[in-house]
């Protein structure tokens, strides 16, 4: 996994609440066995009109968000369906940064298995940056994930909260998986004694 | 000191090791793999090197991709025929129990995990599937995680979690005559939201869960996930015991006696308390029908599509202006006015017995309206067969129905039941998303007995004044 340290660039809005992980990457695009390569299908049934042709008002039409590696957008993002597809779509079209007042849980989580940074602001902090990106659309804010701030410009900046184990993980790009398998022994001793003490569990 | 809820029980009990700052190494009994969220966890293991600690905690089915027509010349989509051989490939390579698309319990992973006894009370449950909520009916923890997740559990036996927090939702008082669980489950997402249950688990309490079959309570945790909690719980009492007793995987003999002796501790005790408490009187609940693009957007099937004219707020009516012109729906038509063209009866929310046996009692002896094509899809083999010796099969045939074999279906429609652009389905599965049934297709969720209805009907209709 990518480490994620500190994040300087532009903001690509998506101004809409509950945005749920099958409009994220629609089922068709589910079939692969690969995670990666799968930026064809982000948004894909929004960035096209029904006839097909694209949708300009998109905010993925349109050229002067197409490098923002940072998405702003409402509360509930993500929910629904626990397809990682939608973190690995959203990383292979080159976002490393999540802004929102909520997310589904499911998805918040999925996202820190992939070094996208999710960030919880308040709505006042959100509508905020929506109004700055309105006004310019080069808008660029620095993520930076060891003080756990979101500078702006101006010089403001947004405090935000995130699990320690995490924070970890993100900035070293760790393998969750290896880092588990260090407490191996603390894993066969509580199966010890759940074996004994609920064996049906156990069975076969 | 207080009591603890069940949560907490079950938490507590399979907690390997916890950080000082409240990180928990959770234990994981049961994993439940299918063949859409797992390709990637099994090629992470072999990039690794790394082995499956416990294969036996662990059952695969495809389900997803799976046609719900003839099978004897396989699956149609090269795709989808690649993912679920895939699937089996990894479960011999990795020594998992497989039940394959020929298999006679093959069916939705959410179905046939209780149905085999895989599910017991006081478990803890994963899938890469956001509908693993369901198994919470038997009083099991159980919710959806990624694939980087499956990957984790599959090498590891356990989860990396943080304590999520506790609300019970206590439904009193008797459930009118026609209600039923999914009902039930839809006005408390029309109640708390879509993101209303961010950040907890979900136990639901009252006069009204008690009196649900095992069947209604997994439909009623199964849509806990579309209020926002990743899990659902009811607390095992008789009637779970009762469902659960001669399973193929439930425990045996002197087990069985230990198990059940254990589970009845399985309750949260009377001075527990929930991070938050909703409460909701049974008989105030009528069938519900969905109108918008999530499960939130849900109203009495004697109301009305809500006219954003009304609606203050700017973003509220907003999203909702959306949501109608994706449905090509105009506020204030009356729910039974809105005609439709397809009926799905089927999903990990709605396709057991009951609801089968549901359905049936609607349409015995009536026809399908002609404007409309409808289909059931039984949740597994073992649920098709049962409800083919009771005879419904035929009912539904003689009725109009087309009667399929078992899978997920036009649920999600990654097989080849899908909706075409600008079609109506009355469905009793669990998302009404943009595109969730096929691109452009127009979902509204019901109950069985509601779908059942509508499909004779070609409109919604109260059932409880319908004959």
């Amino acid at each position: 996994m990518q480490p994620f340290t500190t994040l300087t660039g532009t903001i690509a809005p998506l101004n809409q609440s509950n945005v749920d992980t099958d409009q994220i990457i629609p089922k068709q695009y589910l079939k692969t066995i690969q995670r990666t390569g799968l930026k064809e299908g982000l948004f894909a049934d929004w960035r096209q009109r029904a006839d097909g042709s694209p949708n300009p008002d998109f905010f993925m039409n349109q050229p002067c968000y197409q490098d923002a590696p940072i998405l702003l957008t409402g509360e509930n993002f993500g929910c629904g369906s626990s397809r990682e597809h939608a973190p690995w779509a959203l990383l292979d079209y080159g976002f490393r940064c999540i802004l929102a007042p909520s997310f589904a849980d499911i998805f918040y989580n999925n996202c820190f298995q992939n070094g996208i940074l999710p960030i919880v602001l308040t709505l006042a902090e959100v509508q905020s940056l929506f109004d700055r990106v309105a006004r310019n659309s080069q808008y660029q804010l620095t993520i930076d994930l060891p003080q756990q701030r979101v500078r702006l410009p101006e010089g403001e900046e947004y405090a935000f909260t995130i699990d320690p184990f995490r924070k970890d993980c993100l900035l070293k790009g760790l393998d969750a998986i290896g880092v588990t398998l260090q407490h191996e022994s603390a894993i066969t001793a509580y199966e010890a004694r759940r074996s004994r003490e609920t064996p049906w569990l156990f069975q076969p | 000191m207080a009591g603890k809820t069940l949560f907490e029980k079950i938490w507590d009990q399979h907690v390997v090791r916890e950080e000082p700052d409240g990180t928990t190494l959770l234990y994981v009994d049961r994993h439940l793999i299918h063949e859409v969220t797992s390709p990637q966890a099994f090629e992470g293991l072999r990039l690794s090197g790394r082995q499956p600690r416990r294969p036996a905690a662990v059952l695969a089915v495809p389900d997803h991709n799976v046609p719900t027509t003839d099978r004897s010349q396989g699956i149609a989509d090269p795709m989808s025929a690649l993912q679920v051989s895939t699937l089996e490939q990894n479960c011999r390579e990795f020594g998992i129990t497989y039940f394959g698309m020929h298999d006679h319990r093959q069916g939705i992973v959410h179905v046939i995990g209780p149905e085999q006894g895989l599910t017991l009370p006081g478990m803890t449950i994963v899938c890469g599937d956001s509908h693993t909520s369901t198994h919470g009916a038997f009083g099991a923890l159980a919710f959806g995680i990624g694939t980087s997740e499956v990957e984790h559990v599959l090498a590891t036996q356990c989860l990396v979690q943080k304590k999520p927090k506790t609300m019970e939702i206590r439904v009193e008082g008797t459930l009118p005559d026609y209600c039923s669980p999914k009902d039930v489950i839809l006005a408390i997402i029309g109640r708390i939201g879509i993101g209303g249950g961010i950040g907890y688990v979900v136990e639901y309490t009252g006069s009204v869960i008690r009196s649900f079959s095992m069947e209604g309570r997994m439909t009623l945790c199964n849509m806990s996930i579309e209020g926002g909690a990743r899990a659902g719980l009811v607390g095992p009492d008789e009637v779970t015991m009762k469902y659960l007793e001669g399973r193929p995987l439930s425990p045996k003999g002197p087990l069985w006696e230990q198990a059940t002796k254990f589970w009845k501790t399985l309750a949260s005790d009377p001075d527990a308390k929930f991070d938050r408490v909703l409460e909701m009187i049974g008989h105030d609940i009528a069938p519900q029908v969905t109108w918008g693009t999530n499960p939130e957007m849900v109203t009495d099937v004697t109301g009305r599509v809500p006219d954003p004219s009304q609606i203050e707020d700017p973003q509220t009516r907003a999203s909702i202006e959306r949501a109608l012109a994706y449905m090509g729906l105009s506020g204030g038509v009356p729910i039974r006015d809105i005609t439709i063209d397809r009926v799905f009866i089927g999903s990990c929310t709605n396709s057991r017995i009951e609801d089968l046996r549901i359905a049936a009692k609607y349409v015995k002896g009536k026809r399908v309206s002609g404007t409309v094509k409808a289909m059931v899809v039984p949740g597994s083999g073992l649920v098709k067969a049962q409800a083919e010796q009771e005879g419904l099969d035929r009912i539904f045939r003689e009725a109009g129905f087309e009667w399929r074999e078992p899978g997920c279906s036009m649920c999600l429609a990654m097989n080849a039941d899908v909706l075409s652009p600008g079609e109506r389905c009355a469905s009793t599965s669990n998302r009404n998303f943009e595109g969730r049934q096929g691109k452009g297709g127009r979902t509204h969720l019901v109950s069985p007995a509601m779908a059942a209805a509508a499909a004779i009907e070609g409109h919604f209709v109260d059932i409880r004044d319908w004959s």
